[in-house]
């Protein structure tokens, strides 16, 4: 018995040893990026980074959550320099378990503007996404639209979709509400949004967009990104075509934006290389990228959006510094417990 | 004296305390609860929690148990045509991950999808006006898992009805039972104990699901401790969410134990025949095959077709040296994995069976419990100890020393690997401990009277008899490696990707078809031992 489990451990352990000779180890300038940002989304931008600078990027792409909780348990000796995350809330997060360290960079300064990054300059906005309201034209008159507080009124019942409080993207557009007009009123805006849901929350952005256009709603609240990139693939284009943007809280504050950003590892190895590839991601070759391929609003003034994204139209968005967000995101999900947003 | 504990059950006892420290680790920050967490959450959404867990744990227990006694009995005895093909064909849907069967029923079933689009338009109906079951639901979700979880029972049961001694049917018909009596009265509660474990996998694989649940928007006690982890930031009750989840599997282990000692059946080690069949023709073949076929169909067929279509655009990438690598990764990982557990729960299976000990018992059946438990909180639970023991040891040599020795085993290989032992050595020790249960302790006793020591016990008796369990063991954990997402996810080093990991990036971006390709080729890659475990076992005799 022990010989056969010893061969068996033998034949499995020969098996990894191959694997692991895949892994690449130390070349001359590298630089380790934790992503919150799947492959796809990243890759293409970091080979640039190491084609132009000679440095090798390695990369692990993961949850936010998730990355930032391997940080932590590496401790000192984490091999991470950049931590990537496609919400302001994590980098918050990140930051106030001391993951993260200030950089003091002028490239950076001059190229994001300041709601868009920590005024401690422990993260900053690489892209920013909006969350417009999404109407079908004949169905609703845009005039009817106006704030995304209104949604929570009677003429809406069971006319709206949105996906569940489990996904950060809402917990973030209702820490904004609560950072803007309080919890009190925030908590019964949810109440009344939740009355008029069309359908129980399931599904993704996409879906939500997906189900207005097949009539299960007349409005569908989802990131402009999802929408944009609905267009790049024929089985969903049709659904696509069939909503209108509208931008809300024209007349106050402004649309709900987030951000994907980037922050410096408390613990860097590879501190110089970290700052040069975040300043490299704000410049405009990699942002650019951004607004194509993935349909991202660029933050550096200047850059060229994807023919969809100018479709959209231009918005003023709100000006309330991100840091909010992060701050405010637990206290978003509790309230939308209590209003029962499933 | 063998239930004494000695020393040498100190290497046993070490083992088990290795694979229990992830689970131990997250339930030690459950004991000191956040009384207002609580009150919040028992106010508001932990009776929908609960209810809707163990809805989809006995729903799904019960579907399972169902759809694969069924078709173990149909496969076994009686013929039919196609059968040759369906025995292994119908193991197939264990290849599909569940998040993946949500995503592609989702696309046809929906309100936006193919199939209701189609109705509209032949009948000229608006939305409202028409009745269509929800997919994305907890009805929804218990139909699909039992679909892609049905072949835990169907294998275990197979085996056990194959494994039936003919001459107990003879027995019975001579007590004057007919078949279908024989049937319900011997042949089933014979098979209990193969059946209840087949059913508890996949009762505990229903409860550790994260992806499907969250996508239908079903609010589970999983989806509560990622939400409560990572949405409130509050580890610890996350933690307790999780105890309360272990208690719940607790208490099925202890019921399947329970079902367990109460009957006892063993090979009776006397000359076995072949299971009498029959041979169907006409009528009754071809409702045989179509029952056959509609899981297959179900579970596999139309949501793999599904995916063929969406990855037909994407094949060109199915060349590159970047997919070569995925699938290189993924299969050798599912592949040593396999292996290593499998090894484990031999160990832990044979240490069960000679320290009778209540010690060795508990601490091995705790060292089962992970497969319950949601991937990424036994991933964090792996993670934890690891970078705790990393830096500790750092720090040690550095005061001593004035050396560093960074990170040894956060990051490796070895992290993914403990993790994947954790979460699914259940998996492998329950079809193990199943085979085992079935060689009579006399057969031992009898051929040591015989004068054979104890290695040559095991080989010349046990692994004979125990081939088809620890083959169905491989099989499992394999697949279950290769679908395996969160634990992969979070502990792997850098520049280590898997197929899985690339289709469920894809997806959770929701861009399903791009997601298509790497989910069809792990459906794919799975299929391999699929067969080659169908050819193996058609060969386990079980007649010697």
């Amino acid at each position: 018995m022990k010989h056969a489990v010893l061969a068996l451990l033998f034949s499995g352990l020969s098996t990894f040893s191959a694997i692991a000779t895949f892994s690449t180890h130390a070349a001359s300038a590298q630089v380790n990026v934790y992503s919150a940002r799947q492959e796809e989304l990243i890759k293409p931008v970091l080979d640039k980074f190491s084609a132009q600078t000679g440095i090798q990027v390695n990369l692990i792409t993961g949850k936010p959550d998730e990355l930032i909780s391997r940080m932590a348990s590496e401790g000192r000796n984490s091999p991470a320099d950049v931590l990537i995350s496609t919400d302001v809330g994590r980098l918050y997060r990140a930051q106030t378990q001391g993951l993260l360290q200030p950089i003091a960079s002028q490239a950076l300064n001059a190229a994001i503007p300041a709601h868009l990054r920590d005024p401690a300059q422990h993260w900053f906005g690489l892209t920013m996404r909006a969350r417009p309201v999404l109407y079908i034209p004949g169905k609703v008159d845009p005039k009817q639209l106006s704030t995304l507080e209104d949604l929570a009124s009677d003429q809406w019942r069971g006319r709206i979709c949105i996906r569940s409080s489990d996904n950060i993207y809402n917990q973030s557009m209702l820490a904004a509400m609560i950072a803007s007009i309080g919890e009190e009123k925030t908590l019964a805006f949810a109440k009344g949004l939740v009355a008029n849901f069309a359908q129980p929350p399931k599904g993704g952005d996409r879906d939500q967009i997906k189900a207005a256009a097949a009539g299960v709603c007349d409005i569908a609240i989802a990131n402009t990104y999802y929408l944009a990139g609905m267009f790049d693939e024929p089985a969903d284009a049709k659904a696509a075509k069939q909503v209108k943007v509208f931008w809300p809280n024209q007349n106050d504050r402004g649309a709900h934006i987030n951000i994907s950003g980037a922050g410096v590892a408390k613990h860097a190895p590879n501190k110089a290389a970290a700052q040069q590839l975040i300043e490299y991601m704000v410049q405009p070759e990699a942002q650019n990228w951004y607004a194509t391929a993935n349909h991202e609003y660029p933050v550096l003034a200047g850059v060229k959006w994807s023919p969809v994204l100018e479709s959209f139209g231009t918005f003023k968005a709100d000006p309330l510094p991100l840091v909010k967000l992060g701050e405010l995101n637990s206290k978003a999900l509790l309230l939308m417990d209590q209003a029962g947003w499933k | 004296m063998r239930y004494n504990l000695s020393l040498r059950q100190l290497p046993l006892l070490l083992l088990c305390l290795l694979l229990c420290t992830p689970l131990l680790v997250v339930l030690q920050s459950a004991l000191q609860p956040d009384w207002q967490l609580w009150q919040h959450l028992t106010s508001t959404v932990l009776p929908d929690y609960l209810q809707n867990s163990l809805l989809l744990a006995f729903g799904v227990g019960t579907g399972a148990l169902f759809i694969g006694t069924t078709l173990a009995w149909l496969v076994v005895f009686y013929r039919f045509p196609g059968r040759n093909i369906l025995q292994w064909a119908l193991l197939l849907p264990l290849a599909m991950p569940a998040y993946i069967i949500a995503y592609t029923y989702t696309g046809l079933l929906d309100f936006a999808g193919p199939v209701q689009s189609l109705l509209r338009e032949t009948f000229n109906w608006r939305y409202g006006q028409y009745y269509f079951p929800e997919i994305r639901s907890l009805g929804g979700a218990v139909v699909l898992l039992s679909l892609v979880l049905y072949p835990y029972v169907y294998l275990l049961a197979r085996t056990a009805f194959a494994a039936q001694s003919q001459r107990l049917a003879e027995a019975s018909l001579s007590l004057g039972l007919n078949r279908r009596q024989h049937f319900f009265r011997v042949t089933l509660p014979m098979a209990r104990p193969a059946l209840v474990t087949g059913m508890a996998l996949a009762m505990m694989e229903a409860f550790a699901d994260y992806g499907t649940v969250q996508y239908f928007g079903v609010p589970t006690l999983t989806t509560g401790i990622f939400r409560t982890w990572f949405g409130m930031g509050q580890q610890q009750g996350a933690a307790q969410l999780a105890a309360l989840l272990c208690s719940m599997v607790v208490l099925l282990i202890y019921l399947e134990l329970a079902s367990r000692k109460q009957l006892h059946f063993y090979y009776s080690g006397q000359a076995h025949q072949q299971v009498r069949y029959t041979q169907l023709s006409g009528f009754k073949a071809l409702l045989a095959l179509i029952l056959a076929l509609l899981p297959l169909l179900l579970g596999f067929a139309i949501p793999a077709s599904q995916l063929a279509l969406w990855a037909l655009a994407q094949w060109p990438t199915l060349f590159s040296a970047e997919f070569g690598r995925l699938l290189w990764h993924s299969f050798s990982l599912a592949l040593g994995s396999a292996v290593l557990v499998v090894s484990l729960a031999l160990l832990l299976a044979y240490g069960m069976r000679l320290h009778k000990h209540w010690l060795v018992q508990l601490m091995v059946r705790m060292s089962g419990m992970g497969y319950a438990i949601p991937g990424t909180v036994i991933a964090i639970g792996v993670m934890l100890p690891l970078g705790a023991v990393d830096n500790q040891l750092d720090l040690w040599l550095e005061q001593q020393f004035g050396i560093r020795s960074g990170l040894l085993f956060s990051g490796t290989l070895f992290a993914l690997l403990l993790a994947y032992a954790v979460r699914f050595l259940a998996v492998a020790l329950q079809g193990i401990e199943a085979g085992l249960g079935q060689i009579k302790p006399s057969m031992d006793q009898a051929a040591r009277s015989l004068g054979l020591n104890a290695r040559q016990v095991l080989w010349r008796v046990h692994v004979p008899l125990l081939r088809g369990s620890v083959l169905s063991a491989l099989l499992l954990v394999f697949v279950d490696v290769l679908k395996e997402l969160p634990a992969t996810l979070l502990l792997r080093p850098f520049n280590f990707n898997t197929l899985a990991v690339r289709s469920f990036e894809l997806a959770s971006d929701e861009r399903l078809a791009a997601a298509a390709l790497p989910a069809l080729t792990i459906v794919l890659v799975g299929l391999v031992p699929v067969m080659l475990l169908a050819k193996a076992l058609d060969k386990t005799p079980n007649k010697e």
